[in-house]
């Protein structure tokens, strides 16, 4: 089990648990990334801190802070 | 429901739908320009409301009042944008419940968007589908069947392209047909929890519902799922009885210890139901590198991407400071061409001045505005409608974020160099209030354009021309813009953590896929914001500027100022007698009258009245009265201290006006205008908010007063402490 931002880009990952408060947690499943689910990096950006991912073929940014709060399965 | 039904009310139908799925270009498109702006009661969230005649070949219900509802994931609530959106679709206190909904959902993005429709249907509301950006399903690699899609749901899902209109007639006859058989958009139940737990736990909350919010039983299990996924100890919602929250929090707490995770088994319940029928409406078409991917490459790469950033903003930043100066310059001509017709028309005269100085000068400071807001608002439209506007935020948001800023606020914050004006409208590309409100405070403390007439003159009196004068004027300049550009980022980071300190939210970006700019829309959005600027701020401007005008020149003492007149024309006689210039001599009694003039004045008096307040800071009261003049914009303190000087007509480059403050000495024959006195009173002009626009455009955005007043108080408080430290730190270390 790694981090989420611990994956390669373009790497997936199935995803394992969430770690953070609970509003956190909440708004990551409710946006459909839930324990057993693929996420995908699609890309990441150094400077502005964030990380693209791909999860039931929509796209969404997180910060890199709260991608680390994403435990996955590569 | 019958057609007399519809008849005797209007029915109210809520666009709902996540955010950036184009609910306001389809709220546009259904209402064309009959849109009304306010506000949701009690909180400062825009509310856009419209009536439109809904009728078609399938019948008629009349006029329907058409309301957006703030742009939400789910219905589980935290912030206030997010408890909105479930009071004004669910018709909790104090808002109506909708008779119908129109949830606009992104097509590419299916299943995320799917989720909040599920809700919608659980709350028994009725609901008609937009399934918008159809016309880009092909790109991403899908395929939809809006029909079985439809079959699934059990309400009627529409593909639409709101950008081009396409698929309208479609989604209004649906509207038309639930709004007419309200059965068609409420299936009842789709998914719903069956784990006994779980089940249990919904009967539990259900008994605390407050009656008024469970008018039936399946609406009273909706909410006591939302309940359950949303109260919490640091949720921060309103309204919440006592019972509930209890009842909540117990069952949560049961939960936890048993080894249950309520909002998972609530959350993967709907997720799982929308999975398992996925592939009957959604087929994948494989083809997947699209157009946005390989230009994301570039745009987004971290090295390249960011230089591209850098590029644009210079352009955008280059064409607002420098670009609309020439508009500018000809607005404020025409002003004061019209000024001086209006001038000679009228009888000289207090009706006189009122017209040339308070009105015509009025209309003209509102309109000097429009050049920047208009280009920034071009520029705005091109990066929002590109969708480039998400790459800034995802480029910036790591050092925007330290500062407890949105990544989209950069833009408004760079802005903030040529006017704050324009920037505090750009605001409104952030969704949360918190964010809008903070940069709002922080915008005005950017070096805006009008302050620099003001640190010219002072530099300039300051620091003589010639030998190292140049090289040491630049350097100040370029030091003014540093020292507001840091306290503007320390008051950001300060207010972000009290005044405005918020439940910390996890950013998600969606990155739109790139498109072709509407030019029809970006017309559209530069008409809306220039006019509704005109309108709505425009009328406190000029209300301001008029009482400006009133201040600087009331009372007047007519008898006196005829005496004084025919003195100076009896002065006249006798110089042109003796030899001398008489032209000359009337024209230095006219300006001594109006020097005169402005220090009786009632700002004269304020001026006065000031004096104990700012002379820690260094000034005296005939700086007071500039500040007080400077209040109807920075740059006007120029003006007004010609006035004082008795040197009307100067700028901040004539000499005469330099050599003039570096004369000026106070009673005991000290100077008054010292380099620190000069520095001190930069630095009240960099952080004080001299400028009643500003205030009047905060008002216009958060529609009270109270946030303008903060703004107000905060940044003159802060400039006097600044000043003070400055002068009196100066004294200490033996400057003067």
């Amino acid at each position: 089990m790694v981090r989420l931002i611990d994956l390669a880009d373009g790497q997936e990952g199935r995803l394992v648990r969430l770690e953070g408060e609970r509003a956190f947690r909440r708004r990551l499943m409710e946006l459909g990334l839930l324990p057993g689910t693929t996420v995908r990096i699609v890309r990441r950006a150094e400077i502005g801190g964030v990380i693209e991912l791909e999860v039931r073929r929509a796209r969404l940014t997180v910060r890199t802070s709260e991608a680390s709060l994403v435990l996955v399965t590569p | 429901m019958s057609q007399a039904a519809g008849a005797t009310r209007t029915l109210r139908v809520a666009v709902a739908g996540n955010p950036n799925t184009g609910k306001t270009t389809l709220f546009n498109q259904l209402t064309g320009s009959r849109g009304k702006v306010g506000n949701y009661p009690g909180v400062t969230v825009e509310r856009h409301f419209a009536l439109m005649p809904l009728a078609n070949e399938y019948g008629d219900v009349g006029e329907v009042m058409l309301m957006d509802v703030p742009g939400t994931y789910s219905l589980s609530a935290r912030s206030r944008e997010e408890q909105l959106a479930i009071q004004a679709v669910a018709g909790l206190h104090p808002l109506e419940r909708p008779d119908l909904v129109v949830c606009v959902v992104d097509a590419t993005q299916l299943v995320r968007n799917l989720y909040l429709v599920l809700q919608l249907i659980e709350l028994g509301l009725p609901v008609v589908v937009a399934l918008n950006m159809s016309d880009r399903l092909e790109e991403t690699g899908q395929a939809l069947d809006a029909g079985a899609l439809t079959e699934e749901l059990g309400v009627p899902c529409i593909p639409i392209v709101a950008a081009k209109g396409t698929g309208l007639d479609t989604l209004k006859r649906a509207m038309v047909a639930v709004l007419r058989e309200p059965e068609l958009g409420q299936p009842g139940w789709r998914w719903e929890p069956d784990e006994p737990l779980l089940v249990a736990d919904v009967r539990s909350v259900v008994k605390e519902l407050p009656r008024e919010w469970a008018t039936d039983e399946q609406r009273a299990r909706a909410l006591a799922l939302w309940a359950l996924l949303s109260i919490d100890d640091s949720d921060e919602l309103a309204d919440i009885p006592p019972g509930l929250r209890a009842v909540v929090q117990r069952k949560r707490k049961f939960a936890e210890v048993s080894g249950r995770n309520l909002d998972e088994e609530i959350i993967r319940g709907r997720y799982q139901w929308l999975d398992a029928r996925a592939k009957l409406f959604l087929r994948d078409t494989g083809a997947r590198a699209t157009l946005t991917d390989r230009i994301d490459r570039v745009l987004l790469h971290p090295a390249l991407g960011f230089l591209i950033f850098l590029a644009l903003m210079t352009v955008v930043f280059q064409a607002l400071f420098a670009g609309a100066d020439p508009v500018i310059g000809w607005i404020e001509g025409f002003f004061a061409w019209l000024g001086g017709v209006a001038g000679r028309a009228l009888p000289t005269g207090i009706f006189a001045d009122l017209v040339v100085k308070g009105l015509v000068a009025g209309v003209g400071s509102v309109l000097v505005f429009l050049p920047q807001i208009l280009l920034l608002f071009l520029f705005l439209g091109f990066l929002e409608d590109t969708g480039y506007m998400a790459r800034v935020a995802y480029l910036m948001d790591r050092v925007m974020k330290t500062l407890g800023l949105h990544g989209r606020a950069f833009v408004p914050m760079l802005s903030g160099y040529a006017c704050a004006v324009p920037a505090i409208l750009a605001t409104r590309t952030m969704e949360r209030q918190r964010d809008r409100l903070l940069t709002m405070l922080v915008v005005p403390l950017m070096t805006c354009s009008a302050r620099l007439p003001v640190y010219g003159l002072l530099i300039a009196a300051m620091v003589p021309l010639g030998g190292s004068g140049p090289f040491t004027q630049g350097l100040m300049l370029a030091g003014m813009y540093l020292f507001s550009t840091v306290i503007a980022l320390i008051a950001a980071a300060v207010l972000g953590r009290t005044v405005l300190k918020g439940p910390r939210v996890p950013l998600l970006l969606e990155m739109p896929p790139y498109r072709m700019p509407h030019l029809y829309s970006v017309v559209r959005l530069m008409w809306e914001k220039s006019f509704v600027f005109v309108k709505e701020a425009g009328t406190v401007i000029l209300a301001c500027t008029v009482v400006m005008w009133a201040i600087l020149s009331f009372p007047r003492h007519a008898g006196n100022e005829a005496l004084e007149g025919l003195g100076a024309r009896a002065e006249a006689v006798q110089d042109a007698i003796e030899g001398r210039d008489p032209v000359a001599s009337v024209a230095a009694a006219d300006q001594r009258i109006a020097a005169e003039r402005l220090q009786n004045s009632i700002g004269g008096q304020l001026g006065r009245a000031l004096e104990p307040v700012i002379a820690p800071l260094g000034f005296d009261w005939k700086i007071g009265v500039g500040l007080i003049g400077a209040f109807a914009a920075r740059e006007v303190f120029v003006s007004t201290m010609a006035v004082v000087y008795g040197m009307e007509g100067a700028d901040e480059s004539s000499t005469a006006l330099r050599e003039r403050l570096r004369t000026e000495t106070r009673p005991d024959g000290a100077r008054v205008y010292t380099p620190l006195v000069c520095l001190s009173l930069m630095v009240f002009f960099a952080l004080s908010c001299q400028c009643m626009s500003t205030l009047a455009v905060v008002k216009r955005e958060t529609r009270s007063w109270r946030w303008p007043s903060f703004l107000f108080v905060y940044m003159t408080v802060l400039a006097w402490i600044a000043s003070f430290i400055v002068y009196q730190g100066g004294r200490l270390f033996g400057f003067e």
